[in-house]
């Protein structure tokens, strides 16, 4: 598709000369040339290295525990457990959640028992990981084990083992919408449904693991952190409560990022132990490198979830009522608070649809401790309730026998409904479903799929096709609620911005410096940003929840509107014109109309900077600008996913024949970078679906820790994206909206519902995952057992 | 008992250089540790991923895999010897750039590896080759679709000139 223009009304103040172009990115030079800065390429004076003594067991009582042999070891610096690392004074709150939600019991290093498989009990601190690992050898660890609690749904029940014996029972927490009458509206229908819809264990696993390399001072008492993460500012203002250092003695830098897809949010146990070893060591930097085994055991798991659903409809599908069950798997110790992103999707869960207003769609949300790896944000962390709720769709319109496309129709909102309140109470202001579903529609030929389908059928094969539908929110409260940007004018006329925000792997250096060289009129390649270091930039949440987008670039603009002003002032004083009369572009100040009145940027900044004398009255020296933005509580995008696959009767084997995206997210910034953020969500939900599957055996081992166990999609099983691009700009600076999450929140359904309509001749159902050749073909097998085939 | 080490002689980049290490001791490690770079990435150190993709005499190997005493005497090439000392990036590198063949950038040092390797056998894939050719390396933002697109690009960008106008 081509890209339309910017909308009316959102064009910046400049000319839209970067904005809305596949600019090249700024980073690529040095990650292509292999001159990236990821935390494992420091290599620091003097550094040591951290390796952890793991649980194998998944729930028991630590017996015996003996590192004497181990630190005889030439080359062990220290190996540390318990008694040295853990204590009663850390606090283990994460910002975004705050002191008084319910959390995990806190503990670092497993002490007495153990939770589950992969549990750090001890970290072992050496001149070399190789001797580290060496000297784990020969530690005794001795682990009487009990029955683990495996089972979410059993995990639940009053007779249940505890997974944390600090708390009553294993509920993390709950979110309810309690609806009056529901229950009695849902039987009163013509019709109700009722499916459980199932999610297995998949994960975010970025291809860099997580790390860190921690120096603590104890000369000027500051500790010096450079990890991979999201946030600089969440893991400088976590150690300083967690540790009792002041914020200020804490510097935490980020370099490059290899991916975390919600994984690196918040620091996690192997990092605060490696921060307390090296405060214990002390003088010498600490650096732990998780290797891929440890990050698939322990470096959080996801999506791992039932739901269970009923709905209400009409003779003519008009869905009516709903409410939804969800229980998550938020395994031992999950991150952060108790773990859940059912809140969440429980706003989320009526999605695009009308339903019959507030009170007509309840739900209840509940997590559970088990003892497995504790869950972690997993781009789109709430969205079982696009998956559940977008495969009802489908159930439910076959069950009527209408056509999946035409029950949407019969349900879903499009612009003209603006403003909608949801049935759980959210506005939508500038959302487009029916739009991109028809776009959708259209782009996939849906209705030449569904001639060719039955033709197909008739010569015995498999063809489907599925859609999915949803509405992605980027969330603007708490610690949410703001990103900033200073902009920093250098003497020279150059530009540097400083972004409270930081990459890893969204191509913020390239999207932010566009925003910022068109509202200050300036050339791209004048603009630099600077990210990931507490000390340089100012305080913001990170990357996480699509907020970059819309929030940090909404601060980019504000900051560059602002300087742009300054700028302006001190050009018009030169020129000896009005400020209404001047304008900036391409770093040129000039007076409208007036050829010839022009002053270089470089000349403003000498003037701000060198001769201030020369500086208007009432304008301040120096060209220096910050902004901080606030959002709106909720901002929202959308898209619908239209995919046909083949299903091969043999050998169960699915083909993704076509692929199409329809999305709206408001005004691109580059649409190369868009595109490039939806096929990156789709691809791991055609990984979620077919093939990954991080497996617990019935003893609470996990059985997938290689990736020859854990399949990620290769090139070969990715299909060929195809998007179309709705543009209903939002209300925030710009018209963006974040979309950062939506492909792995809005494909799975997709998919699922592509399969079962092709297998729907056979009398398949499908409430689980993953669809391995061997799953669809026990289906396809069960349903003829059952004679249901035709 | 402190383990042996081991003299290796080796050219990398087209340097000659030596590093004495202990005989467990992967390539890898090596290139990272001892040589100073850290342009290899390593990502699962099982030989699954192909971020660890280096030359050695001119055949993609995954550098995890290997011991650096397997390498003595081999000429290695890694990422950083792909582009010049003056700044020019590879047809690879620049086609991988153009195309948004990257996101985070860590598996990418492997794949413009790997993707140098394969164009000199194939120098004109089709879309299937490609797809294959690229199938032992994993990436985890791209969806490789990008990259899917950089390779046919580098293909474009490293046909001699009088060709260029007949495929163009």
């Amino acid at each position: 598709m081509t890209t339309p223009a910017l909308q009316d009304g959102h064009r910046p103040t400049g000319a839209a000369r970067w904005i809305g172009k596949s600019v090249q990115r700024s980073e690529d030079r040095r990650l292509v040339t292999g001159r990236g800065q990821y935390v494992d390429d420091l290599n620091l004076p003097g550094m040591v290295h951290a390796h952890f003594v793991r649980s194998s067991v998944a729930r028991g009582t630590i017996t015996n525990l003996d590192v004497a042999e181990a630190r005889e070891l030439p080359g062990v610096l220290a190996v540390f457990t318990a008694a040295e690392i853990n204590s009663p004074d850390h606090v283990f709150w994460q910002t975004m959640m705050g002191p008084d939600a319910s959390y995990p019991p806190g503990r670092v290093l497993a002490d007495g028992d153990v939770r589950y498989v992969g549990e750090p009990v001890a970290v072992i601190v050496a001149e070399s990981r190789y001797l580290a690992e060496d000297a784990a050898e020969l530690v005794e660890l001795d682990i009487d084990p009990l029955a683990p609690v495996l089972d979410m749904v059993a995990a639940l029940s009053e007779e249940s083992d505890v997974v944390h014996p600090e708390r009553p029972s294993n509920l993390s927490g709950e979110a309810r919408a309690d609806i009056p009458g529901l229950d009695e509206r849902l039987d009163q229908a013509p019709h109700t449904f009722t499916e459980t819809f199932r999610q297995h264990r998949y994960l975010c696993v970025p291809m860099e693991t997580r790390g860190i390399v921690s120096t603590w001072d104890p000369w000027q008492e500051k500790l010096e952190i450079t990890l991979s993460c999201q946030s600089v500012h969440e893991t400088r203002l976590f150690y300083a409560r967690m540790l009792g250092i002041p914020e200020i003695d804490i510097h935490v830098v980020m370099g490059d990022v290899g991916g975390s897809f919600g994984q690196k949010m918040f620091p996690e146990k192997e990092e605060h132990a490696v921060v307390i070893a090296s405060r214990l060591i002390g003088g010498r930097p600490v650096k732990w490198i998780e290797d891929r085994a440890e990050n698939l055991i322990s470096g959080g798991h996801s999506r791992e979830e039932c739901l269970t659903m009923t709905v209400a409809v009409d003779d003519d599908g008009v869905l009516l009522a709903a409410k939804g069950h969800q229980i998550e798997d938020v395994g031992a110790f999950p991150r952060p608070g108790d773990g859940m992103a059912g809140g969440s999707a429980l706003a989320m869960f009526p999605g695009p649809y009308r339903w019959s207003g507030p009170g007509s769609v309840g739900y209840l949300a509940q997590g559970a401790f088990t003892n497995t790896c504790g869950r972690t944000a997993y781009r789109g962390p709430w969205m079982m309730e696009t998956t559940a709720r977008e495969q009802m769709v489908d159930v439910v319109a076959r069950k009527l026998g209408i056509d999946p496309l035409e029950m949407r129709r019969r349900n879903i909102i499009s612009v003209a409904d603006m403003p909608f309140t949801t049935p759980m109470q959210l506005q939508f202001d500038t959302v487009s479903p029916a739009e991109t579903l028809e776009q959708a529609a259209e782009l996939i030929g849906y209705d030449e799929f569904r001639k060719q389908q039955e033709k197909a059928r008739t010569d015995g094969r498999l063809l489907g096709i599925g859609l999915s539908t949803y509405v992605e929110p980027q969330f603007g409260f708490g610690i949410l609620a703001t990103e900033a940007t200073t902009v920093r004018i250098e003497p020279s006329g150059k530009v540097n911005v400083y972004t409270s925000t930081g990459s890893h792997g969204q191509s913020l250096e390239t999207t932010l410096a566009q925003i910022v060289a068109d509202e200050l009129g300036v050339a791209f390649d004048d603009v630099r940003i600077i990210q990931g270091d507490s000390a340089r930039t100012p305080y913001g949440a990170g990357t996480g929840g699509s907020r970059s987008g819309a929030i940090a670039s909404g601060a980019a603009h504000a900051a560059a509107a602002t300087m742009r002003e300054k700028v302006l002032a001190i050009g018009a004083h030169l020129l000896e014109a009005s400020v209404d009369d001047v304008e900036m572009s391409d770093g040129v100040i000039s007076v409208r109309g007036v050829a010839g009145a022009a002053v270089p940027l470089a000349q403003v900044a000498a003037v701000a900077y060198l001769n201030t004398d020369a500086m208007p009255p009432g304008v301040t020296p120096g060209l220096e600008v910050s902004e901080r933005y606030k959002a709106p509580l909720f901002m929202f995008s959308n898209a619908t996913h239209a995919v046909t696959v083949e299903v091969d009767r043999a050998t169960g084997q699915v083909e993704i024949l076509r692929y199409v995206v329809s999305e709206d997210c408001g005004n691109m910034i580059n649409p190369m970078v868009v595109e490039g953020q939806i096929a990156g969500g789709v691809v791991q939900a055609v990984g979620g679906v077919f093939y990954e599957h991080l497996v617990y055996d019935e003893d609470g081992n996990p059985t997938a820790t290689t990736f020859m166990d854990y399949l990620l999609p290769t090139a070969t099983e990715a299909p060929d994206l195809e998007y179309g691009h709705v543009i209903t700009p939002s209300n925030t600076p710009g018209g963006y909206k974040g979309l950062g999450e939506g492909g792995a929140i809005c494909a799975p359904a997709a998919l699922l519902n592509a399969v079962r309509d092709a297998l729907a001749p056979l009398g398949v159902s499908i409430s689980e995952q993953p669809l391995s050749p061997d799953r669809v073909l026990r289906l396809i097998n069960d349903a003829q057992a059952s004679s249901r085939w035709r | 008992m402190s383990p042996t080490k081991i003299d290796v002689e080796l050219v990398v980049n087209g340097q000659p250089r030596r590093a004495t290490v202990e005989a467990r001791k992967t390539l890898a490690d090596t290139l990272r540790e001892d040589l100073g770079l850290t342009g290899t990435h390593l990502a699962c150190e099982h030989g699954v991923c192909g971020a660890c993709t280096v030359l050695v005499d001119g055949a993609a190997v995954r550098s995890c895999l290997m011991f650096a005493v397997q390498a003595a005497q081999s000429t290695v090439t890694t990422v950083e010897g792909l582009s010049s000392s003056a700044g020019d990036l590879s047809p690879v590198q620049r086609a991988f750039r153009e195309c948004h063949g990257l996101q985070c950038g860590f598996c990418t040092p492997g794949f413009i590896v790997s993707v140098t390797a394969f164009l000199e056998e194939n120098p004109d894939p089709t879309d299937e080759e490609i797809r294959a050719g690229i199938s032992g390396n994993l990436c985890r933002c791209t969806g490789y679709q990008g990259i899917v697109r950089a390779v046919k690009r580098a293909a474009e960008l490293r046909a001699p000139e009088d060709s260029e106008g007949v495929t163009a």
